[in-house]
Parts: C-alpha cells; structure tokens; sequence
C-alpha cells in the first residue's frame, strides 16, 4: 500500500508540474461552463413559457438539467482520458526511468495501480469543476442530492475503466501519441456501440450494445445505482489493470 | 556476492547472452568488458531483475534474481546507461522519491539523502530541476540514487560514458572509494578506465565470455612470452640492420627478432624471448659489437592489445569506433 501511495504521489506532481492538469482543468472548465449555461438556459425558457401559457408543467431541476450535463461530463470524459494515460508507461519507457521503477524492490502491480489511483485522482479534480456549476443550483433551486451523488460515483466508475484501458494501451508503445491516438479510438468505439441498439435487436447487437461503456452510465444519471452497471465498470477496471500486468511482465521477455 | 551460470538471454532472432558464468566476490571491482554489443547490457539487466533470463541462473548475495527478485532489488543499486531521472523533478526530490522507492523513511531516509548529495558532489544543485543539469550531474545523480538505500552489489552500465576527462576522473575515484563498501560491476568499453579502476576483469564478446581474470593475470597470461623494444645506431652515421638482426638473434633466450623500423643511422628492432630477463645480455651485445644502444624497454601489452587479442576481432573495435565517430 505504502509503495502504491509513493508511486501516485509522484505521478500526480508530475500532471501538476507540468501544464498538463492545468490545460485540461481549464478546457473542460470552459466546455462544461457552455453546456451547463445553455442548459440552464434553454430551462428558464421553458419555464417562463409554461409560465406564460398558465399551464404547469412538473419544472424538475434533476431531470432537466442535472441528468442531460452528467451524461455529457462523461461524453467529455472520453475525449480527457487519453490525454491523461497516454504518458503514464509511454513516457517512462522513453525517457528510460521504467527502468529505476522495474529494478526497486517493489512490485509491478502496485506501479499499475498507483499511476491507475493517480490518473483517476486527476480526473476526479477534472470533476470538481462541474460540481461548482452544480453548486449554483443548489444556492437557487432544491435539487435532490443523492442522485447527483450516484451520477458523480458512476462517472467515476466509467472513468475508472477507460482509464484502465488507457493505461494498458501506454504500455505497449514508447511513442505517447500513439498510446493517446488509441486509447482515444477505442473509447470513441467504446462509445457508439451503443448505437447499434438503435436499430437492430439481434442477440449480436445486443451483446454489442451491452459491451458499450456508456450504455452502463444510463442508470447511475438517473440516480439509480444498478449493481449489474457498477459490476460491469468493475470488471473492465480489473481486466483492464490485469493486461496491464501481463504487459509490464513481458516487457522483461522482450525488450 | 554474485554468481553467474550460464545465464542465456535469447531473442526472436539472435542471441544476445550465451552461456555465461563468472563469480564476483564481496567487495570487488569488476570490469565487464566488451565492444558494443557484446551483451554487457542485457547480462547487468538480468542481474537487475530488468530482463528475465531465457535460461541459466544468477544469484545476488544468494537471493535467486527468478525465485526472489524483491529481495535481489533491495540489494543492488543500479545505474543504467542513461541516467533514469525524471526531467520535471528537483535532485533532492527525486533522491527522496527515489529513497522511498527502496524503501527508506523518516529521519533515515533525510540522512541517505544529505549522505548521497555530499558523496557525489550534488549538494550545489539540489533544488534545480533535472531537466536542467548538465551531462555530468545527470550522471552523478543517477550515481547516487544508485547507492541511496546503501546497497551491497552496485550495477553501473557504462558510468563514465560521455563526461568530459576532468569529470571522468572524479566518477572513476569515486567508483574506486565505493568499493570495498560495496560489490561492484562496470561496464565499459574504454580499455584504461577498466586498468585503473578494476581488480578483475570479465571480457565477453558476441554474447559469449572470452576471459574473466584479474587485470594482472590477464597482461601476464597475454604476453606469454617477454618483448623487449631495442633502438640501435650506429657509431658513423651509418646502421647495417641486418648485421644487428643477425647478432641479436644469436643472444641466448631470444625466440624471434623483428624490425621495427629501419633508418640510415638507427634501427628498432622489437625483441621476443622466453620468459626471464635478456635485457642485460642484449644491451651487452650491441655496445660490444660497436654499436651505441639508444632504447631498451619492455614492450608491456596494453589491455588494449589483450582485448583485441581475446576478442579476436579488429573489426569489432574498428566498427565500433565507426559508431562512435558518427553524429
């Protein structure tokens, strides 16, 4: 556990050292503040035309706004991730410093798993951001809590597994954009398989729809913590940092 | 302390590390030696537990690199050929990282630091970013971090590559005060550096051991039979090299005699024979036989010479001067 926590300690000050954090910081700060602005927008509109017609519609600041932005925090989501695992091995494996790291005594897993912690930590920071536009709807409405809480646990779930991914993916180049252009292919892949279920309902497009990362995050905006989603983020974390393993232990048959 | 057989490390395609043994005692300096390729690398990063062996085993202080690669790591300080330094770290914060990587602490952890700054001379630049030192503090960083948790056996792959002479120097004394504390094997293709620094010698070439020995041993073992350098002229301005061949040839003990170089007035004339000094008797026969004897002094074998000699191979070393040369 010790070394787990030095590892990630020594990962995040380095997103922190160099402009990496801030940059995506402040880019997902700029695109969450137009989405959320718009939507709030787009419910005051709504609201003063019901107002108008004397018709009262049920206005519910959960539904309208805080469902719609969470789901789109995770879409954002999939175009961050790569930018924050793709130097997490590639970097090391260039610089040559993977080989301190693979001759101290300390084991290949906890590696993976502190650079996995610290990658998450970053983006849980990235999250924050979006938590102080909530903020403002909790000074001037009366959103439920909890299923916002559930919304932020499910993102990071989400997180968790394309991160998982992402750090599997660095460790098998040197090169950080390729590492990055990958992981983002297959997040994007990740992404629209849902679509398939748009159309056809074969068994084939189902288990496709099913494999898809986004379609497991439907429940958790809702606020409905659905076990079968949170078990299926879980495996894909857990498979995700067990390539990662068997990766790191070939690394010492070939290079 | 470390003890090697018949460590193989294969590749798709080639061998890197074929069937090597040798033993280092505790405390010793051993040079690994070897033109570029040879294997050097590959065979100090599976001691480091960095590469898994094909086949083969290799033990540090008796701890199997296969069976107990935790206990090997916390044994060995290592320095790979390029210094693993993180390029937006500060050196003191990198030597801690790195100290607690191996697993120090606490007030411990604070004194190895202080300990290793002042040791390599880095205490200047402590607070300065990484990325931002020059070649031969990158080097002594990387030197200690490799001795920050104190470790038994030191593992450094060329630790004198690219620093300018004054610097050499001064990583080759501190090499030299590390031993006798620490276990230690360099590697290294500069030929002198291994002559000054190192008790013994391992020469692989081509993935195979070709010699291990002390470095006395070696030059001894090489020269085999004893060469003189003899340099003769004449009293009148005028030298009949042949004569002088002719008369040489007849001392007793001398095996072969071959010029050197020829000129009017004086000649070199490289003298071999069996083991045992001939010089007086050679000095004697030329200033009887009417000549003045301007030279005579053993024509020692440089390490250099015993390399080539073991390796076999000029082309190798040409090569790898041609490496070098190019940008």
């Amino acid at each position: 556990m010790r070394n787990i926590l030095i590892i990630c300690s020594k990962e995040l000050r380095s997103y922190f050292a160099s402009p990496i954090a801030y940059l995506l910081l402040t880019m997902f700060a700029f695109i969450f503040g137009y989405f959320f602005w718009s939507s709030l927008g787009e419910f005051v509109y709504v609201g003063m035309e019901s107002q108008m017609r004397g018709q009262t519609y049920p206005m519910n600041v959960n539904e309208m706004i805080i469902r719609p932005l969470l789901f789109n925090a995770g879409i954002l989501g999939l175009f961050f991730i790569p930018m924050i695992t793709m130097r997490l091995f590639a970097e090391e494996k260039r610089s040559g410093t993977i080989e301190l790291l693979a001759t101290s005594p300390i084991r290949d897993i906890e590696v993976i798993l502190g650079k996995w912690l610290a990658a998450l930590s970053l983006y849980a920071c990235i999250l924050m951001v979006t938590a102080v536009n909530f903020a403002f709807l909790f000074k001037y409405g009366k959103p439920d809590w909890k299923p916002l809480a559930i919304g932020y646990l499910g993102l990071l779930l989400q997180a968790g597994a394309l991160l998982a991914i992402g750090t599997f993916i660095s460790t098998l180049t040197k090169n950080q954009i390729i590492a990055g252009a990958a992981t983002f292919g297959v997040c994007l892949l990740l992404w629209v398989l849902a679509w398939v279920s748009g159309y056809e309902t074969a068994t084939w497009a189902q288990v496709l729809a099913y494999m898809s990362i986004t379609t497991h995050f439907e429940s958790f905006a809702k606020g409905v913590l659905d076990s079968k989603d949170a078990i299926f983020y879980v495996t894909v974390i857990f498979l995700g940092l067990f390539f990662t393993t068997r990766s790191m232990e070939s690394l010492r048959w070939r290079s | 302390m470390i003890t090697v057989k018949d460590l193989t490390k294969r590749y798709a395609r080639n061998t890197a590390v074929d069937h090597v043994s040798f033993e280092v005692g505790k405390g010793q300096i051993v040079g690994f030696l070897g033109p570029n390729g040879a294997g050097k690398t590959t065979t100090m990063r599976m001691l480091t537990c960095f590469l898994t062996p094909t086949s083969g085993d290799a033990t540090v202080a008796d701890y199997d690199v296969l069976e107990q690669p935790l206990e090997v790591k916390k044994r060995i300080g290592y320095l790979p050929e390029t210094p693993p330094l993180y390029p937006e770290m500060e050196t003191g914060e990198y030597l801690t990282f790195v100290g607690k990587l191996k697993g120090l602490s606490g007030a411990e952890l604070r004194k190895r630091v202080d300990y290793v700054c002042d040791r390599c001379a880095v205490a200047d630049v402590r607070g300065k970013l990484l990325g931002r030192l020059s070649k031969g503090y990158r080097q002594r960083v990387g030197l200690a971090q490799a001795i920050i948790h104190n470790p038994g056996v030191l593992i450094l792959d060329e630790p004198t590559a690219g620093l300018d002479p004054k610097q050499i120097n001064e990583t080759r004394d501190l090499i030299k005060s590390l031993g006798g504390d620490h276990t230690i094997i360099l590697s290294t293709h500069i030929l002198p550096e291994v002559e000054q620094t190192c008790e013994q010698v391992i020469i692989i070439n081509k993935g195979k051991l070709v010699a291990t020995d002390s470095v006395q041993n070696l030059q001894n073992r090489a020269r085999g039979a004893e060469s003189v350098l003899v340099e003769v002229s004449g009293r009148n301005g005028s030298l009949d090299s042949a004569a002088v061949q002719q008369r040489l040839e007849q001392v007793a003990g001398v095996s072969r005699v071959v010029v050197k170089q020829s000129r009017d007035s004086y000649s070199t004339f490289e003298v071999e024979s069996r083991k045992g000094c001939v010089r007086g008797d050679l000095a004697r026969a030329v200033v009887e036989s009417g000549w003045d004897l301007n030279e005579l002094r053993p024509a020692a074998m440089s390490l250099e010479e015993i390399f080539l000699q073991l390796t076999g191979s000029e082309a190798a070393v040409q090569e790898e001067a041609a490496v070098k040369e190019a940008p």
